[in-house]
């Protein structure tokens, strides 16, 4: 699997924080993706039945998956396809590389692929000889700068548009040097013309997928750039890479989805181009790929059913949860250390490579619950965020200072009226240290909050004192 | 399950079992198999949003919008045989040399295309040199201006995204609601739980926002889709 540097994810988000460039480039996320949202939500009355419906498909789906990926299997087998099982991120690399060699592939193309980005096929394909060019133009130029992408829809979010310039004038060396890359337009006509080239000579095209079809054995993918199709089409064979909890029953259970995907990803009322593969080139086909293969990758998702986290299988990719999220504003995606970045990624990615790496994640978030306000499928974000810090506790990997902390927490709290005279003193000494200033510019044991801002000196009694002379008054 | 742990064990088996283990069963429960089955052979409808559900001179109305709120542009002719003309019209207005590229389809071959005097027409599929294809759509959905195409040699895949202009002739008779009114249609050319090898739901022109969020049209596929509208609603 791609390697990890979530453990580090305090020093991650201080270098993030300190990050002129990148703070630039992520004031676009709140401002765009948010409105775009709320938008095209407003339009469409029924959005909020439709996040339901969706969630009850995922829901059906999980709890049916053996049974609907042997049906899914035998459609892709009726329709000339293969399907091949993937228990590790190791298994599946190695199939997709023996396929390649099979095909006496030198070059392949890839969709964006977040499956992709978790197996590291690309480093994998490199290594042994196979040379992967990303098409997306967001996915082109973070492999360009050998990066994780920040963003699960936008991977170049982090980037602004004189880095990419930078970028592109340091690689396409043919290109004539006085040539004008300042405007978006330019970059992407110059992306297009690269990569055309790519495209017609590729042996092999690897895609993700958003939803496998049950029903029909069909692969869907949802792109508005149309270089998935280009992908997928014209290499002599199609590789479609993606996780098991992706399976939907139907054609009507995948249109329910793909009605809250584009809006809630990036506010459109579709994407330009979904598409539906299912097997191989017909033998009247004039065009098309000539083999098609499916790689189901489990990779720990499996251990995820019937527990505290199947819910986190439900999940579309659509970026709502970090396009909301204050701490992914913040910090970018790369903070986050793997591949799965903001409240989406702070839930999955301790389930698949563990608490003990990820646990800096979970605790990542103030739990103002917008994540789970906007979730297509009404995943319980910040609920389920707190099951790992618990689990952290219990497994005693949270740090010394944290347990003591909440051992002397739990302590008055468990004794309420010893806790209510002990915050009641406490604030009167505040009060009084505090009386002329109104604040403090240090604290012992607070240096974590008066290192950044002042703490405010208490006024008048505590919340819980006041909460009840109220409630006697009414 | 009833397999040990071992090398012996597919890669299928072992991802299954596993499954089964984390929910708790075995795959033989004759009540979930059932479940499955019905929902596979009834596929129930959900939520389809009321937007679409309109008679049908307001639903192409709808459809006209949708398309040309996704960037796409649209145009109504009375009769197949104004299309050759059109598509002249269009190559005209965005000065492009008068050449397209069609494949086998019944509708297409039957046009007047000499009616269009100067225009190239010749027939396959794309290899990339071409600048501008004309495909004829299974379907247009109203409720998002979305173009269905199905592959095979009658509209080649590689006409729909190889050519910088993407030129989408559509029957007013097939412009339907919603997307599930799509599934059956497939369901009765196709026979059910069969597909074409490709369906592509297309929605304007071809875009990107990676860089900086701004919106660009034309990032791989066509910078132009032009949709023409043939026939009366009905």
């Amino acid at each position: 699997m791609t390697a990890s540097t979530s453990p580090e994810f305090k020093h991650n988000a201080a270098v993030a924080l300190a990050d002129a460039e990148l703070q630039n480039a992520l004031r676009f996320v709140e401002v765009n993706f948010v409105s775009r949202r709320r938008e095209v939500a407003d339009k469409l009355p029924e959005f909020d039945a439709l996040r339901d419906s969706s969630r009850d498909i995922k829901n059906h789906a999980l709890a049916h998956l053996d049974l609907y990926l042997e049906e899914y299997e035998g459609r892709v087998t009726a329709a000339g396809g293969h399907v091949h099982y993937a228990v590790t991120a190791d298994d599946a690399r190695q199939i997709i590389l023996d396929l390649c060699r099979k095909l006496g592939a030198k070059t392949v193309t890839k969709g964006k692929s977040m499956v992709g980005e978790e197996i590291g096929i690309n480093d994998f394909l490199e290594a042994n000889g196979v040379t992967p060019v990303e098409t997306d133009l967001g996915e082109y130029i973070i492999q360009l700068r050998h990066e994780l992408p920040s963003h699960i829809i936008a991977p170049a979010v982090h980037l602004t548009k004189a880095q990419v310039e930078a970028d592109f004038r340091r690689v396409h060396t043919q290109l004539p040097k006085d040539r004008n890359l300042t405007e978006p337009a330019t970059l992407l006509a110059e992306a297009r013309g690269v990569l055309r080239e790519k495209f017609l000579t590729a042996d092999v095209g690897i895609t993700g997928a958003n939803f496998l079809i049950a029903e029909t054995g069909t692969s869907i993918i949802v792109t508005n750039e149309g270089n998935g199709d280009l992908t997928q089409m014209l290499p002599k064979a199609h590789i479609v890479l993606a996780s098991i909890d992706k399976l939907v029953p139907t054609l009507e259970d995948a249109a329910q989805l793909l009605r809250v995907l584009a809006r809630s990803a990036t506010g459109q009322e579709m994407s330009v181009y979904t598409t539906l593969s299912t097997g191989p080139r017909r033998a009247s086909d004039p065009d098309g790929p000539l083999e098609y293969h499916v790689v189901l990758l489990d990779n720990g998702r499996s251990a995820m059913l019937g527990g505290d986290f199947q819910d986190m299988l439900r999940c579309i990719r659509c970026g709502a949860c970090m396009n909301h999220c204050p701490v992914y504003h913040a910090v970018g995606g790369h903070a986050y250390g793997w591949v799965y970045p903001g409240p989406m990624g702070a839930v999955l990615t301790p389930s698949l490579i563990g608490i003990d790496k990820a646990g800096h994640l979970p605790n990542a978030s103030t739990f103002c619950g917008r994540c789970e306000e906007v979730c297509p499928v009404r995943i319980p974000l910040p609920h389920m965020m707190r099951s790992w810090r618990e689990r952290e506790f219990e497994r005693r990997l949270s740090p010394a200072t944290v347990r003591t902390g909440l051992a002397f927490w739990s302590f008055f709290v468990r004794r309420p009226w010893l806790y209510a005279l002990a915050t009641a003193l406490a604030a009167r000494a505040l009060a009084y240290v505090g009386r002329r200033a109104g604040r403090f510019r240090r604290l012992p044991l607070a240096a974590g909050w008066t290192r950044h801002r002042d703490f405010p000196a208490p006024q008048g009694a505590t919340f819980q004192a006041q909460w009840k002379s109220r409630k006697a008054g009414r | 399950m009833e397999v040990a742990e071992s090398g012996t064990m597919s890669a299928r088996d072992q991802v299954l079992n596993a499954i089964r283990r984390s929910l708790g069963v075995t795959g033989r429960e004759a009540p979930r198999r059932k479940e499955v089955a019905d929902r596979l052979a009834g596929h129930p409808r959900g939520v389809v949003p009321a937007r679409g559900q309109l008679a049908a001179q307001e639903r192409l109305a709808l459809f006209a919008r949708m398309v040309e709120g996704a960037a796409g542009s649209i145009e109504c002719v009375a009769d197949g045989a104004d299309v050759p003309v059109a598509v002249a019209e269009f190559l005209r207005k965005h000065n492009l040399p008068p050449a397209v590229r069609r494949g086998d389809d019944r509708m297409l071959a039957s046009m007047p295309w000499e009616r269009a005097a100067t225009l190239d027409v010749t027939t396959g599929i794309s290899d990339g040199k071409q600048l501008a294809s004309v495909s004829h759509a299974l379907a247009g959905v109203a409720e998002t201006g979305t173009l269905i195409l199905t592959s095979g040699p009658d509209n080649p895949t590689t006409l729909n995204f190889l050519p910088d202009n993407h030129i989408v002739v559509v029957e007013a008779k097939d412009v339907a609601g919603d997307y599930e009114a799509i599934w059956q249609r497939l369901r009765d050319a196709f026979g059910n739980r069969t597909m074409p090898r490709t369906v592509n739901m297309i929605t304007g022109p071809s875009r990107s926002a990676d860089i900086e969020q701004t919106l660009i049209l034309g990032a791989h596929g066509p910078r132009r889709l032009h949709v023409i509208v043939v026939g009366e609603a009905v």
